[in-house]
């Protein structure tokens, strides 16, 4: 197949996740949304490290890698804080921050 | 020392004991305060003195000294330096004004005494006297300027000295802002100085104007007219003459000082400074001898019929300063400085006396109230009538021999100059008359109830409440209180009064004509290049003129002595028969109503127009608008700013698509 | 055969994203996101990627999928009108998302990069393996290795920090169950 297939699979995968981010209140899902789109990025830098036959990418994939876990773990500890503290885990609620 | 240097030290002196007493007012007791004050323009006194020894010792041709002290390199364009001139003119009015003050110093460290403001009395006393001489010792006319706006400050600060006083407040803005509209016609005058001369000093114009303007010349005129008005606003001349009367409100050594001696006489130093801009416009020289008569009638007439002592007082240096203007307009310049220097003794002698008196009356000033007290208080007595032989131009007295220097002159200049001559000595009648009415009154006549307590050795003592308007008085803050001095107890006061007495009556003998000439040739080197200075009374015509003086003022007094003692009730049945014309007199030909109607009340309601119109709607909405669109474009902002995480996504989201578009156009 | 494995993937990372969005309990989403990755790994393995596939199913299908569960588990179900977005959103967002598409797309198949348009070049035979992955990070990429070690140890420490139990529960005081409406 084509690397190109992959690219435009990377960015429809990464469309629908931004998608999702827009649309869903609950902060869970969109911590999956993010994980779409972080899964999204990977598959285009393995594509383009297949491309050109360097493994770079697949290193960067790996850190992203890394990084989504941290996040993941920061962020649902976030909401577990928020569960036990009887807030409602709905970011629409979640406006004292506005001008 | 060079007079250059001393008269940088006449200058010095007072500021550095205005400067002084400022500073430790809380240090040093209320009467060293005062002998301070008097030591700083003793010593200014000294130093005049100084100058005036160098300059004699230079040859007439070079007695014209100039230092600059700091030179402003032509600071935005007005070319001017922080220099000073000395020569015959300013040394003779520095003289002139410290000697005097250094006896209104001394006066006031008796009268004032028990004051609450007395260290401020002497600092604000000495300031003056120091704006005075930079005035006078000026060497270019922006600093005159500069010393013109010090003196009018000064005279404010003093004027309303006793600031709880609302008389005394109101007083002390007139004052003021007549003065101000002196000080534009100045600043206009010089600003047309600059743009057709292109300098300032005093003797690079004098040397300049022949050459630049012809005579008569509208422009030249103009600067003169300019000069006039400010002349004309410090010497209390008509039409800027209404702050004088009010000004009475002062503590009566601010009288002396600077409504006798100093401040009023500086637009007469003014003319006389600027005689060559004058001579070469005639026309401005002869509106402003025209103004000064106008003035030394109109004063004169007011001066018999008001009952206020001071007032009579201020409307007689009204009329004298008119004597003055007249003498340097038509160009009798040595009569008419030294009639300055005489009226400057005789004036401040009685104002001095009056103060006595009014203390004794327990601040009431109304002569009709007053009387008998002769026996009571006769120190107080015999200068104030040494002062009044002065003032009436008595046989002998020094005003005798200054007033007629001027009415000679204008007699002898002829053709319409007679009518100065003649108006001259009518109101030397009436001056003779009203000075000796004050005498009689006050002290002839049956005795006044304050009159018989003093004799028995009580002062009177007042009620705390402002004689003007009944306001009640602030005694805590200020004036004597119930401590108020005469003569006749306080030492400084005689001490001051009797130097000023004997100069009132021997100081006429430097000018006799015919005899000496001491101060037309101490004058030649300042006013020879005026072709006026050249005319000079043969000694027949001044002993004629003498003569006429000598009658005139003969006349005047008899008819006092008439009026008073002789028939007594006499002025009343006068002031039935022309209660009209008494009306007039009295209302002062209502020139303060007439101000108030064409001036103030217009520019009051301008004022209230620009608040509530332009104010309110030009401003203040040039400002809510500017608001508005602050506060509107915020609110387009704030709209972004809603708190919804999923927004703020959206527009991340949003502003990548557009980048991603951007680069995707740029790139094809 | 490499295209079918291509589709069988790309069908499965799909469905199983649209399936994330989709679905209304969190629970199922969380489910969904594992088929996702499981057939995103296979992807990988297509494109030789070996290690980094056995760590996508190992780590973050394993473990990281596990921790969602944990969460999706001890939160519960929130009942969640799906589709009220904010006003405005209804008509932006899937604009949004489809010009995002087209125009990476078009980024794509409308580059003048001639790689993208074969399969690549030749590959060498320890291409994504372990060994020549472990030999880069420890070799070219030892700072990012290092800074990432150091990385999750902070959101270790973050996470026990978030969620752990304050000693004293009724400092916390009444908590707003209405949440930040003001």
């Amino acid at each position: 197949m084509d690397v190109s297939w992959y690219l435009v699979l990377s960015a429809l995968l990464f469309s629908v996740g931004a998608f999702g981010v827009l649309v869903r209140r609950s902060p869970l899902v969109i911590l999956l949304c993010l994980e779409l789109m972080l899964n999204s990025a990977n598959l285009a830098f393995l594509a383009f490290a297949r491309s050109l036959g360097d493994q770079d990418g697949q290193i960067m994939a790996m850190m992203v890698m890394v990084v989504a876990a941290c996040e993941v773990v920061v962020g649902l500890g976030l909401i577990v804080a928020m569960y036990r503290r009887r807030l409602p885990l709905d970011v629409d609620e979640a406006r004292e921050l506005h001008g | 020392m060079s007079g250059t240097t001393y008269g940088w030290l006449v200058l010095a002196f007072p500021l550095a004991g205005s400067i002084t007493i400022g500073l430790t007012f809380k240090l040093v007791s209320a009467r060293t305060a005062g002998w301070i004050g008097v030591g700083s323009i003793a010593l200014a006194f000294l130093a005049a003195i100084g100058a005036l020894v160098e300059l004699l010792s230079l040859p007439a041709e070079e007695r014209e000294l100039t230092s600059v002290l700091y030179d402003y390199g032509g600071a935005a364009g007005i070319p001017f330096d922080l220099g000073i001139l000395v020569d015959p003119l300013s040394v003779y009015m520095a003289l002139v004004v410290s000697g005097v003050s250094m006896m209104i110093h001394v006066y006031s460290v008796g009268y004032m005494g028990g004051d609450r403001g007395y260290h401020r009395f002497f600092a604000y006393l000495n300031f003056f006297v120091f704006s005075m001489l930079l005035l006078v010792l000026a060497g270019n006319f922006v600093l005159l300027i500069v010393g013109w706006a010090f003196v009018g400050y000064a005279s404010y600060a003093l004027v309303s000295f006793w600031y709880r006083r609302e008389t005394a407040t109101k007083a002390g803005m007139k004052a003021f802002v007549i003065n101000v509209i002196g000080d534009i016609g100045l600043v206009f005058a010089a600003i047309l100085l600059i743009k057709e001369l292109g300098a300032t000093e005093y003797l690079a114009v004098f040397e300049r104007a022949p050459e630049t303007f012809t005579t008569n010349e509208w422009t030249i005129v103009a600067i003169c007219l300019l000069l006039l008005v400010g002349a004309f606003a410090k010497s209390a001349q008509i039409p800027l003459h209404t702050w004088l009367p009010d000004a009475m409100e002062g503590p009566t050594p601010v009288s002396a000082l600077i409504h006798a001696a100093t401040m009023v006489t500086a637009g007469v130093y003014l003319i006389a400074r600027a005689h060559p801009l004058f001579g070469l416009a005639p026309t401005a020289a002869d509106i402003s001898a025209f103004v000064g008569l106008v003035t030394l009638f109109l004063a004169a007439t007011v001066a018999m019929v008001v009952t206020d002592l001071k007032r009579i007082i201020a409307y007689s240096t009204m009329s004298q300063v008119g004597y003055m203007v007249v003498g340097v307009s038509i160009g009798a310049f040595t009569g008419g400085l030294f009639h300055l220097m005489t009226h400057a003794f005789f004036k401040a002698l009685l104002f001095m006396g009056a103060g006595s008196v009014i203390a004794a009356m327990a601040n009431n000033q109304n002569i009709d109230d007053m009387g008998g007290f002769r026996k009571s208080m006769p120190f107080t007595f015999v200068l104030m009538t040494i002062g009044a032989l002065a003032l009436a131009g008595f046989t002998g007295t020094a005003g005798f021999f200054s007033k007629d220097e001027i009415l000679a002159y204008a007699a002898d200049r002829g053709g319409i100059y007679w009518s100065f001559a003649i108006g001259g000595y009518i109101a030397a009648f009436f001056t003779a008359f009203y000075a000796f009415r004050i005498i009689f009154r006050v002290f002839y006549g049956e005795k006044c109830e304050e009159a018989r307590e003093l004799e028995g050795g009580e002062l009177a003592h007042g009620e705390p409440v402002n004689p003007q308007d009944g306001e009640a008085e602030d005694y805590d803050v200020g004036f004597p209180g119930e401590e108020h001095h005469i003569a006749e107890r306080s030492w400084p006061m005689r001490a001051g009064m009797a130097v000023l007495g004997i100069g009132a009556l021997f100081a006429g003998y430097i000018q006799v004509p015919g005899v000496d000439a001491v101060l037309e040739h101490f004058f030649e080197p300042v006013f020879e290049s005026s072709p006026l200075f050249e005319i000079v009374p043969s000694t027949l015509d001044s002993w004629i003129g003498l003569a006429v003086g000598s009658v005139v003022s003969i006349t005047g007094i008899a008819l006092a002595y008439y009026l008073y003692i002789v028939a007594p009730g006499a002025t009343a049945r006068i002031l039935e028969r022309f209660r009209g014309l008494h009306r007039m007199l009295f209302n002062k030909y209502w020139f303060d109503e007439l101000q108030n109607a064409l001036v103030y009340r217009p520019v009051i309601a301008l004022g209230r127009f620009a608040n509530n119109v332009v104010e309110r709607y030009l401003v203040q909405g040039i400002v809510v608008v500017a608001r508005g669109t602050a506060t509107g474009l915020g609110d387009i902002v704030k709209a972004a700013q809603s708190g919804f995480i999923r927004s703020y996504a959206m527009f991340v989201l949003a502003g990548v698509v557009g980048l991603a578009l951007y680069f995707l156009i740029a790139a094809s | 055969m490499v295209e079918v494995a291509f589709f069988a993937g790309a069908i499965g990372a799909l469905g199983g994203a649209i399936a994330v969005i989709g679905l209304r309990n969190p629970f199922y989403s969380v489910l969904a996101l594992v088929v996702h990755l499981v057939s995103l790994a296979g992807l990988f393995l297509l494109l030789y990627a070996e290690f980094v596939a056995a760590a996508q199913i190992v780590v973050y299908a394993g473990a990281v999928m596990v921790l969602y569960l944990f969460v999706a588990a001890y939160v519960g179900n929130i009942d969640e009108p799906l589709w009220e977005p904010i006003p405005g959103q209804r008509l932006i967002a899937p604009l949004l998302g489809l010009a995002l598409f087209v125009e990476l797309s078009i980024a794509v198949l409308g580059t003048a990069l001639k790689t993208l348009e074969s399969e690549g070049p030749e590959i060498a035979s320890g291409f994504g393996s372990p060994a020549a992955i472990g030999e880069l990070l420890l070799e070219d990429f030892l700072i990012a290795f290092e800074a990432a070690s150091l990385l999750l140890l902070l959101a270790a420490v973050g996470a026990v920090v978030l969620a752990g139990r304050r000693p004293d529960p009724d400092a916390l005081g009444e908590p707003d169950p209405e949440g930040a409406n003001r």
